[in-house]
C-alpha cells in the first residue's frame, strides 16, 4: 500500500524589538540571568501590560509578507496553564481572532512550484526559560525571555516529505529576514519549530492519525526528525499497528523520537479575553503602511537575480538567502559588466572568508563598490585574477581600496612589452629544454617559461601577453 | 446547570487547588447556583448584538518600544521560593 505523508508545522519567530511585548524591560538574547524583568512580566499582582507598538507593526508585517489577510479588529486571549517558566500562570496570546489567517508560501521543490498554505499567524509573549540542573533534582529559571513578543505560524497539512518541510522553513526563514522582522537564529531560539505528521494511503482523503515532534533544533533536525518518524509510522502501519497520537521529542543522540511526558494531563487552556488588554482595531491606513514597509521577497529577488543578472539558478540562490548578502550583491553588480564575476568572488573567497572569521557581510569592511572597483582593474587588464584574489584579502580584511593595496605592494600587473620582452629572452636563454620541447611540438612546454617569467615579476606580468612574447621570440630564433 | 463532584475535581486540580470532600460537596452547590445565575443572561435576546471582549477602551492602546530600567536583581529574587545563581530554583522539571 502506497503511503503518502502529511507534515504541518508550527513556528514560532521572537520578533525583533528593543523591548518585551507589554513592558519596557529590554529585549536580549545572552544577558545575565533575571536582570531584565520587572513586575510586568513577573507577574505581579496589579499590574497592567501594555501593548508595544513595534511588536504589533512587526506581527502585521509578517502576516502581509505571509499573503495572510490582517484582522482589522482583533485581541488578546489569556491561555491559562501552571508551570514555572511562566509566573502569571497564563500566556498571553491570542486564540479565536488572530492577527493574521489564510495565507500561503510558496516553494520550489525541484522544478516544481508548491504552495503551502498559512492558516494563521498570531502574536503572544514567550515564556521564562527552563535551565536543568546536571547533578541535582531541581530546575531554574531565567525570566529574561518571559514576555519577549513572538508569532507564532501555523501552516496548513499541504507539505508532503522531510525536504519540503525543511525547503519550506528556509522561505520562510529567509522572508523573516529579509522583512527584519527577526534574526531567526534556531541556535539562540530566536526560530523554533514543531511539527506534525501522520500517513496516509495515497488518494485517502481523511487524515491519517498524527503524531507532534518537538525539540528539533536545526532544519537539519526538522529534516532528520520527520524522516525517521516516517519510516516509524510506515513501518507500524505495516505491521497492521495503528498510531497513537502523542507528542514525541528529537533525541540528536540516539537520532530517534521518543515519547514525552506531558506537561499537564489535561491540555484545558480556559482562553478567554485578556481584561487588561483593550481591542487591536487597525486603520487601513496602518495596515497599508506596514505593507509598504515589505521589500523585494527572496523568491522574487531570485528571478530578478536569474533573468536580470543572467546568473544560473544555483548562484541565484546562494546568494538570495541571506538579504545583506543579496543586498551586497545587488550593489556591486550595479557597477561591473559581468555580474558572474562578482557572483564567482561572493559565493568563494568572501563566503569562505566570512564564514571563517564568523562575520556577517553587512559588516565587512570592503564595500561593494570597493569589490566592483577590483572586478574593474582585472577587466582592464591592470592587475591579473590571480593577484586580484590576493589583493582581495586585504581588502576583506583593511577595508583598502584596491588601488591603495596594489600601489602599496607594488602589485600592478606588468604590460610593457619592452620589459616583459627582455625578461622572455633570459628566460628561454636558461631553459633550453623547454623550448626545444615546445619546437618539437610539446605546445605545453610553452607553461613552463610563463611560470618562469611570473616567478621572476611575482606573478606582476601578464600572462595573456608574456604568452604571446615567448611564442614570438622562439619562433624567431 | 448543575456543576458534579466530579467537575470541581477538575476545576480544582487545573487550579492546583486541593479540596477537601466535604469542601466538594458544598463547592459543587455553590458554583452550581453561581452558574444558574450567570444562565439568567441566557434569557437575553442578544440576535444580532456583538461579543463585548472588553469594556471600557475602545481605543488601541500601545506603547513606545523604548527600554527602561528593569528591576534590580536582588528585588527579583526576593520573592523566590528558592534561589541559586540568580535563577529562581524549583522542583526538576525534566521531559521526555
Amino acid at each position: 500500500m502506497a503511503l503518502e505523508t502529511v507534515i504541518g508545522l508550527e513556528i514560532h519567530v521572537e520578533l525583533a524589538t528593543k523591548t518585551k511585548i507589554f513592558c519596557n524591560c529590554a529585549n536580549e538574547f545572552g544577558a545575565p540571568p533575571n536582570t531584565h524583568v520587572c513586575p510586568v512580566c513577573m507577574g505581579s499582582p496589579g499590574v497592567l501590560p501594555v501593548l508595544n507598538e513595534e511588536a504589533l507593526g512587526l506581527g502585521i508585517r509578517a502576516a502581509l509578507a505571509l499573503n495572510c489577510e490582517v484582522r482589522r479588529d482583533s485581541k488578546f486571549d489569556r491561555k491559562n496553564y501552571f508551570y514555572p517558566d511562566n509566573p502569571k500562570a497564563y500566556q498571553i496570546s491570542q486564540y479565536d481572532e488572530p492577527i493574521g489567517e489564510h495565507g500561503y508560501v510558496e516553494i520550489m521543490v525541484g522544478e516544481e512550484k508548491r504552495r503551502i498554505g498559512i492558516t494563521r499567524v498570531h502574536l503572544e509573549e514567550d515564556a521564562g526559560k527552563l535551565n536543568h540542573a546536571a547533578f541535582e533534582d531541581a530546575s531554574y529559571v531565567d525570566f529574561n525571555r518571559a514576555g519577549v513578543p513572538l508569532i507564532e505560524i501555523v501552516s496548513e497539512p499541504d507539505i508532503r516529505s522531510a525536504e519540503e518541510a525543511r525547503l519550506f522553513l528556509e522561505e520562510l526563514k529567509a522572508i523573516m529576514q529579509y522583512c527584519l522582522i527577526s534574526d531567526c537564529k534556531m541556535e539562540e531560539g530566536s526560530l523554533r519549530c514543531d511539527a506534525n505528521i501522520s500517513l496516509r494511503p495515497v488518494g485517502q482523503e481523511t487524515l491519517g492519525t498524527k503524531t507532534e515532534i518537538k525539540n528539533m533544533n536545526s532544519f537539519r533536525n526538522v529534516q532528520r526528525g520527520l524522516e525517521y518518524e516516517r519510516s516509524r509510522q510506515a513501518a507500524m502501519l505495516g505491521a497492521g499497528e495503528s498510531i497513537s497520537q502523542q507528542t514525541l521529542r528529537w533525541d540528536e543522540a540516539s537520532a530517534t523520537t521518543v515519547v514525552m511526558r506531558s506537561k499537564e494531563d489535561a491540555h484545558d487552556y480556559r482562553y478567554f479575553p485578556d481584561p487588561d488588554l483593550p481591542r487591536i482595531r487597525l486603520a487601513e491606513e496602518y495596515i497599508e503602511e506596514r505593507g509598504r514597509e515589505i521589500p523585494e521577497l527572496p523568491s522574487a529577488r531570485r528571478d530578478r537575480f536569474e533573468r536580470g543578472y543572467g546568473l544560473p539558478a544555483y548562484d541565484a540562490g546562494v546568494l538570495t538567502a541571506m538579504r545583506s548578502l543579496a543586498d551586497y550583491f545587488d550593489e556591486t553588480a550595479k557597477h561591473v559588466t559581468d555580474p558572474k564575476t562578482a557572483s564567482n568572488l561572493i559565493m568563494g573567497e568572501i563566503l569562505a572568508y566570512l564564514n571563517a572569521a564568523g562575520k556577517d557581510i553587512a559588516n565587512l569592511p570592503m564595500r561593494p563598490r570597493q569589490l566592483a572597483d577590483l572586478i574593474g582593474l582585472v577587466e582592464d587588464g591592470t592587475i591579473s585574477t590571480k593577484i586580484a584574489k590576493d589583493v582581495l584579502k586585504g581588502m576583506m580584511s583593511s577595508g583598502k581600496d584596491a588601488n591603495a593595496i596594489i600601489a602599496e605592494q607594488g602589485l600592478v600587473q606588468i604590460s610593457d612589452e619592452g620589459q616583459l620582452r627582455e625578461i622572455a629572452l633570459r628566460v628561454i636563454a636558461a631553459n633550453p629544454k623547454s623550448v626545444a620541447d615546445y619546437l618539437a611540438g610539446k605546445d605545453k612546454a610553452i607553461g613552463a617559461l610563463v611560470g618562469q617569467v611570473m616567478k621572476e615579476t611575482k606573478g606582476k606580468a601578464n600572462p595573456q601577453l608574456i604568452n604571446k612574447i615567448i611564442a614570438e621570440l622562439i619562433r624567431q630564433a | 446547570m448543575s456543576l458534579s463532584k466530579k467537575d470541581v475535581e477538575y476545576v480544582a486540580a487545573l487550579a492546583r487547588l486541593h479540596v477537601t470532600e466535604v469542601e466538594k460537596e458544598a463547592l459543587s452547590a455553590e458554583l452550581s447556583r453561581i452558574l444558574e445565575y450567570a444562565g439568567e443572561l441566557k434569557k437575553l435576546d442578544l440576535a444580532g448584538v456583538e461579543p463585548t471582549s472588553h469594556v471600557g477602551v475602545t481605543q488601541t492602546v500601545v506603547r513606545k518600544d523604548e527600554p527602561r530600567a528593569s528591576l534590580p536583581l536582588a528585588t527579583v529574587l526576593a520573592n523566590a521560593p528558592d534561589a541559586e545563581e540568580d535563577q529562581f530554583k524549583v522542583p526538576a522539571i525534566l521531559e521526555g
